[in-house]
């Protein structure tokens, strides 16, 4: 779908919903395989890549819902509004381990609507069925459109400093 | 970390005011809250009121309303108004190299600048409403 048939897409609902008409019910499920075109879709808007062999591998680890992986959709009438991708992770220098999400994103035309608060939740959820007690993620500090989505989900600084160096 | 008093005000005062958005807020009721001058808050607040984070409000009590979206304003917006975090770091490392011992001003500079830039960046990513959370969170236990 493009951006602007996904804008209508929205309008229409926001009519729906001023209308008395109740929107189709958000869905959270493992995603699937006829997913990753949408998947890729809402990533390329967010990054300008069109990464299909990436995502392909991604699903492949994390989409099949054996061990501690998550690959997460959130799904409305088909439409793929957004998704998240996370693992439990052991740590080293002794830290325990840890519910660490890598990814997360929503369709630009559905976000503050609660989707990537839901979808953090259901991830979450996964992790503390696993028996780890923190959720942590790590993203460059100048991103401060989603900084400030995990600070409003109650995230804080980490006990841990990421460092690096740049290779002569 | 520490910020200037005016800042840590203004801060104070845009959390009050964004807690209650509909209602009018007097600069004594804040200043006696926090233990501030009326007359130092007022200061802060027509400064406040200038960057359009707050409107006069008009009528017997009189006061401030808050005027903005605190999903979006940041503890950083604010701050900006009141000091410079890590935004002199650039001109005194430029400063540093033209003096004797100038790499290890240039050194200790650069530590200085890591830990604003991680302070710019952690101001800049928490917004007035994930602070009512957080207090809020702080509130309940």
């Amino acid at each position: 779908m493009t951006g602007e048939a996904g804008i209508a897409a929205t309008r229409k609902r926001a009519r729906g919903a001023e209308e008395g008409v109740a929107p189709p019910a958000l869905r959270l499920r493992r995603a699937r395989r006829a997913d990753l075109a949408q998947v890729i879709e809402i990533d390329a808007r967010t990054t300008g890549l069109r990464k299909a062999k990436y995502w392909s591998g991604v699903l492949r680890r994390y989409g099949s819902g054996r061990g501690p992986h998550w690959f997460l959709v959130a799904e409305r009438a088909g439409r793929i509004e957004g998704y998240v991708i996370g693992e439990v992770r052991d740590w080293e220098f002794g830290a325990p381990p840890c519910g660490w999400v890598f990814a997360i994103n929503v369709r630009p035309e559905a976000r503050v609507g609660g989707i990537g608060a839901r979808l953090l939740q259901a991830i979450g959820a996964g992790f503390r069925a696993c028996g780890v007690r923190s959720l942590r993620t790590l993203l460059a500090r100048d991103n401060a459109l989603v900084l400030s989505f995990f600070r409003s989900q109650g995230l804080m600084a980490a006990p841990v400093i990421p460092l690096e160096k740049v290779l002569d | 970390m520490k910020l200037q008093t005016n800042t840590l005000l203004a801060l104070c005062s845009m959390l009050e005011f964004a807690a209650a958005p509909d209602r009018a807020l007097s600069a004594a009721g804040i200043a006696a809250q926090y233990g501030a001058s009326p007359h130092h808050l007022a200061k802060v607040l027509r400064a406040l009121g200038r960057a359009g984070l707050l409107s006069a409000a008009r009528g017997a009590g009189g006061g401030y309303r808050f005027r903005g979206n605190a999903k979006r304003l940041t503890l950083l917006d604010v701050i900006d108004l009141f000091e410079d975090i890590g935004r002199g770091t650039q001109a005194k490392r430029v400063r540093g190299r033209r003096r004797a011992g100038g790499d290890i001003e240039h050194a200790i500079d650069t530590v200085l600048a890591e830990i604003d830039e991680t302070a710019r960046a952690t101001f800049g990513s928490i917004t007035l409403e994930t602070m009512l959370k957080l207090a809020a969170r702080s509130r309940s236990g």
